[in-house]
Formats: C-alpha cells, sequence, structure tokens
C-alpha cells in the first residue's frame, strides 16, 4: 500500500485532467504502432487497393504475393542468413569479452585495478574517430570478411561497466569460498560468476543483438562484396536507396505499386526478429538500465 | 591454496609468507595471474581497436599515404586544419550541424520529460506499463527501417501526401524540399526516442517519497502544485545533468541517419561535419583532411561539454564531475 500513490478524486479540474492525460496516452501509443501497422497492412494489400490510397487501416484484397517475391528472392536469404550469423557470432564474442573484461575490474584485490580502469574509461571520452577506426581494420586486413563487422565493437565500454557493477555486488565470500576448494580466477568466474549473473548476461545479449541485428554503417564501410551484405544493407538499397531512384525513373504505376508492396514485406521481414524478443527485452532492459544510472 | 594463504598471510601480517626476495609488483601479478590471463584478451582489444586509432589521429598532422603508412608520411602541420577552417564550405557545416541539434534539442530534450511526468500521474499502474513498454518499442527498431518508412510515407504518392492532397489538391516532396529536412529529422527522431528517453527520469520519479504527495494533498494542493513543487524538483538534478550532456553534443550529431534521408537537393541544410567526413574521407580517399576535420568536431567537443559543466557548476547546480 505504501508504494501507491494517494488519490484525490476531489474536483472537475483533477478529472478532466485525468481524461485527457488517458486520451493523449492512447495517442501516443497510436502514433508508435501506427507505422509499423501500416506497413503490415499494405505488405499484405493487393496493388489496386494500395494505388488508390484505401488501405489504411485494414488490409484489402488480402495476398501474399510480396511475401512469395521476398521468399523467392535468393540475394534476400543471402542477407537474412549473413544477419543471422553476424548477430550470434558478435553477441557472443561481445558477452564473453564484456565479462572477461569486467570481471578483473570487478575484484578489489585486482593489482593495477585503477590503472586498467581508467585505461578502459578513456575510451568513453576520447576515440579515435571514423577514418583512423577504419584504417586500423584495414591495416588489419579485415575489410569485406565477417572479422570486421564483430570486432571493432567486441565491448561496448558503456555495458562492460553495467557489468563490473553487477559482479561488484557478488558477495565476495562467494569468491572466497571458492578459492577454499581450489579454485582458480578463471574457474571462479565462468562457474561461481557468470552463473549468477544471468540476467545481466541476459540483458546484455539483448542489447548487444539487437545492435548488431540494426547496424547498418560498419557493414557499409568494411563489406564490399554483395554476398557478404547484412540484411539492413540490402535493405538500404532496397528501400531508402531505391525510392530515391525511383522520384526520377518513370517506372509504370504498377511496377511502383509492386515495388512498394515488396520493400513493406522486407521491412516486415526485418522487423520480426526484433518484435519477437521484445517480450524478452523489456522485461531486461529497464533493469540494466537502472543498474547503468545507479553506478554510472 | 597457496594464493589462498598468500592472501590470508597478508591481511594477518602485512607481509606475505614466501617470496620476500620479490618486489611487489611482480608479488602481485603472480598472485593475479590468472586474473591478468582473462583481462589479456580485453586489453589486446583496446589497444587495437581503441588505442590504435587514437594514435591514428596523427595523420591529420600529416599528408597521409597508405603505402608509407603513419611513420614514413610528410608532416605538414596544421595545414589540413587551415584549409577546412578557410573553407567557405566550414560555415555551412558548422551552421548545419548547430541547427539540428538545437532544434532537436528544443522540442527533443522536454518531450521525455514531459511524458515521464504524464505517464506518473496514470492512476492505473496497468495501463501504464503497456504504455511505458509501447513508447519503448521505436527504439529497438533499426535507422535503416526508420528511414525506410519516412521515404515511402513522405513519398508522392505515400500516406503523408495522400492527406496533404485531400486539403491542398498537390502533393510536397518532402524529402527534396530543404525546408522540411529538420523537421523530418527531429520529428522522427523524437518518435524513436522520446519513450526510450523517459526512462531515466521515471527512474528518478521511483525515489520520491509517496508520503511527500500525501501530505501535499492535505494541504489543498491541486495538480498543478503537485506537478510543480515534488515532482519537477525530484527531477531536476536528472533534466539538468541530461542537459549539460546534450550541450556537450552540440557539435556532435551522428552520420548514420543522415546518410539515409540527404538527397542532393538537400544537401544545403542536411550535411553536417560527420556525414562530410564520411565523403571527404571514405568516398574521396583524402584521409587526412577527413581525419583533421574529424579531430576538430571532437575537439570541440569536449570544449563544449567541459564549459557546460563548468557553467552548471558556477550556477550551484549538479555537475557531471
Amino acid at each position: 500500500m505504501s508504494k501507491k500513490k494517494p488519490v484525490d478524486n476531489a474536483g472537475i479540474g483533477a478529472r478532466i485532467f485525468d481524461g485527457c492525460n488517458i486520451l493523449f496516452m492512447l495517442l501516443l501509443a497510436f502514433i508508435m504502432l501506427y507505422p509499423m501497422y501500416n506497413i503490415l497492412v499494405v505488405s499484405i494489400s493487393s496493388a489496386e487497393y494500395i494505388y488508390r490510397g484505401e488501405v489504411n487501416f485494414i488490409p484489402k484484397g488480402i495476398n501474399f504475393d510480396a511475401y512469395k517475391m521476398v521468399f523467392e528472392n535468393e540475394s534476400i536469404w543471402v542477407s537474412f542468413k549473413n544477419s543471422v550469423v553476424y548477430t550470434v557470432v558478435g553477441t557472443a564474442i561481445n558477452v564473453v569479452c564484456s565479462a572477461m573484461c569486467a570481471y578483473p575490474l570487478s575484484r578489489k584485490d585486482f593489482y593495477g585495478r585503477g590503472f586498467f580502469t581508467f585505461f578502459v574509461a578513456l575510451t568513453m571520452f576520447i576515440s579515435g574517430g571514423m577514418i583512423p577506426s577504419y584504417l586500423v581494420v584495414n591495416q588489419l586486413r579485415l575489410i569485406n570478411t565477417i572479422w570486421a563487422i564483430v570486432l571493432p565493437g567486441a565491448i561496448s565500454t558503456y555495458n562492460m561497466i553495467i557489468m563490473r557493477t553487477f559482479f561488484q555486488n557478488i558477495p565476495s565470500s562467494l569468491t572466497e569460498s571458492a578459492y577454499l576448494d581450489g579454485a582458480n580466477d578463471i574457474q571462479i568466474l565462468f562457474k561461481v560468476i557468470l552463473p549468477l549473473s544471468m540476467p545481466i548476461i541476459a540483458t546484455m545479449t539483448l542489447f548487444y543483438a539487437v545492435g548488431h541485428w540494426n547496424s547498418y554503417f560498419q557493414a557499409m564501410i568494411y563489406l564490399n562484396s554483395k554476398s557478404k551484405f547484412p540484411l539492413q544493407v540490402l535493405l538500404r538499397e532496397i528501400i531508402v536507396a531505391g525510392n530515391m531512384a525511383e522520384e526520377s525513373a518513370d517506372l509504370s504505376a504498377n511496377m511502383q505499386i509492386i515495388a512498394i508492396n515488396f520493400k513493406y514485406a522486407v521491412i516486415i521481414i526485418t522487423i520480426v526478429p526484433i518484435l519477437v524478443v521484445y517480450p524478452f527485452l523489456q522485461k531486461y532492459f529497464t533493469k540494466g538500465v537502472m543498474i547503468g544510472a545507479i553506478k554510472g | 591454496m597457496s594464493t589462498l594463504q598468500q592472501t590470508q598471510n597478508q591481511k594477518k601480517t602485512g607481509v606475505p609468507g614466501k617470496s620476500k626476495s620479490m618486489p611487489k609488483p611482480v608479488r602481485e601479478i603472480i598472485r593475479c595471474k590468472y586474473l591478468y590471463l582473462i583481462f589479456l584478451i580485453p586489453f589486446v582489444y583496446y589497444i587495437l581497436f581503441q588505442y590504435w586509432p587514437m594514435y591514428g589521429i596523427l595523420i591529420s598532422f600529416q599528408d597521409y599515404n597508405v603505402v608509407k603508412g603513419i611513420l614514413g608520411s610528410p608532416w605538414v602541420g596544421l595545414k589540413h586544419f587551415e584549409k577546412f577552417l578557410l573553407d567557405p564550405y566550414f560555415w555551412k557545416l558548422v551552421r548545419n550541424t548547430l541547427l539540428i541539434n538545437i532544434y532537436s534539442l528544443l522540442w527533443g530534450f522536454p518531450a521525455p520529460i514531459i511524458l515521464a511526468i504524464l505517464l506518473n500521474e496514470l492512476k492505473n499502474e496497468k495501463f501504464k506499463k503497456v504504455i511505458q513498454n509501447i513508447s519503448y518499442l521505436p527504439h529497438f527498431i533499426s535507422t535503416v527501417v526508420v528511414c525506410g518508412m519516412l521515404v515511402n510515407f513522405l513519398s508522392s504518392d505515400g500516406m503523408i501526401n495522400q492527406l496533404v492532397k485531400v486539403f491542398t489538391g498537390t502533393s510536397i516532396q518532402f524529402l527534396m524540399d530543404p525546408k522540411y529536412f529538420r523537421t523530418i529529422y527531429v520529428a522522427s527522431g523524437i518518435w524513436q526516442s522520446v519513450g526510450w528517453n523517459s526512462i531515466i527520469y521515471l527512474a528518478a520519479l521511483t525515489g520520491v517519497d509517496a508520503e511527500m504527495y500525501e501530505a501535499a494533498l492535505i494541504d489543498g494542493a491541486n495538480r498543478w502544485h503537485r506537478i510543480w513543487y515534488i515532482t519537477l524538483p525530484s527531477i531536476a538534478p536528472t533534466i539538468s545533468i541530461m542537459l549539460i550532456m546534450n550541450l556537450g553534443r552540440l557539435m556532435n550529431l551522428g552520420h548514420e541517419k543522415i546518410l539515409l534521408l540527404y538527397t542532393g537537393s538537400t544537401y544545403e541544410v542536411a550535411d553536417v561535419i560527420s556525414t562530410y567526413v564520411y565523403r571527404r574521407g571514405l568516398l574521396g580517399n583524402d584521409f587526412s583532411y577527413a581525419t583533421a576535420v574529424g579531430l576538430f568536431q571532437a575537439i570541440v567537443g569536449v570544449i563544449l561539454v567541459t564549459s557546460a559543466n563548468q557553467i552548471s557548476k558556477k550556477l550551484g547546480e549538479t555537475s557531471l564531475w
């Protein structure tokens, strides 16, 4: 009970305020969801209705031709597979490396802890920037390989510090009793600390995975063969660049509609994985943000 | 076991039991050897992908040649900086970067605060949760998808233009017209981030004691009084920290969204420092010049954030450090 805010129903003003507030929130929810809903509805409607601008809330002439086209398109499949590989490999590297960085820094008896914390935290304020980073990747001969996508961002210092804070809150008596059992620090990290840190591991996994799935810029500058493009880069070519060209090129009206249908189906395919993990995401991310905010 | 004994001995006497002859750092490193082993990979990562690029900033003072490398390329001092600062295009880039950021700040900064306050006023906890979760969703939609939606919705026969046609009879080429670019950028930015950015304010609000509201109620305070005298003051420190951080970023503007949204006809308002760095550096292979431009931006950023922090300290408000 103590957590509940006091309720005052006194006064008509308060009621009007509450009513307007609820209306405003409903409007907000509509604005947040409608663009995605519209994409979905258009992607399963037939061309003639879309062209007449009649498809706004309810799909008309329902058909899945656009999805058929998407599934038959080989380059989309290749990109989808690439995105999955980059996300899985990249996230695995992210989580393992972040934990390996965070654990020593969380130990008060780690010799040189102050220096290494500074060494790591400094990179949050100073960075080489776009061109020097590109040149390093180039010099390491990683251009046009998966490693150019997954290695340069292997550790997000911000996320790593959230993890370190979490590790710090694990009672040190656990570590000490593991020492008594003859375990070394590597065993302690993987057998004691990580199993106890599942909430933060889940949060980090989701953060990193969504980041990989959604990123396009790195792939765009580091990859040059089309067979290696992730979905986002292909999507950029199809929906953003494609549409710009469309403004000038005079395609027949029908062609254009198929294009819109097709584009929207690709967008849906791209956001479905995010929507699938979103329920898990929203369960964890607020927690992650809080931990970060408390001792950032 | 030996590690433990050593730690225990140290605790008891301050003098380790064995290896008295070794200097302290060596002893300590041996004691932490497994921790060092764990830290090795992250250390190598930071050296390779964070510190090596920092060393690479040196090329902004050179005429960098990929074949000769940093050690072999000729030094040219501040040539690239001079060239950039004297270029008439410099002012356009600074102006565009600042204007987009100022508009984003003006509209985008209060939005999550207002949202948080209004969410806080909702009485039905379940409804509040649902709205919150819906408002976070756009944060997880990729920039490419957001820009794809914008491009399609704003195209000559898109959703927005169908509405425009009803009222004016003609369609507007939104993405081709420089005067709409900032509005589109800022509005879509708010759509993407308002919910997510409200989290931090909502977190600050959960710390407010419910008794304060009760006491205010007894004293006859109405809604506005409570928002004005309890809710706002309790998130004021968070607001000022966020404001300092935002002011510090006035000269920094991400390239990702602009690269997807700008067209030849909107360069005059949309081209900002970071997109210019990308075009000159990665598309034009003018590495030294582009690095100099990037460094200039970073230095201005550091100056801005430091002075914003200083001003805030002087005013007696919260500061970042």
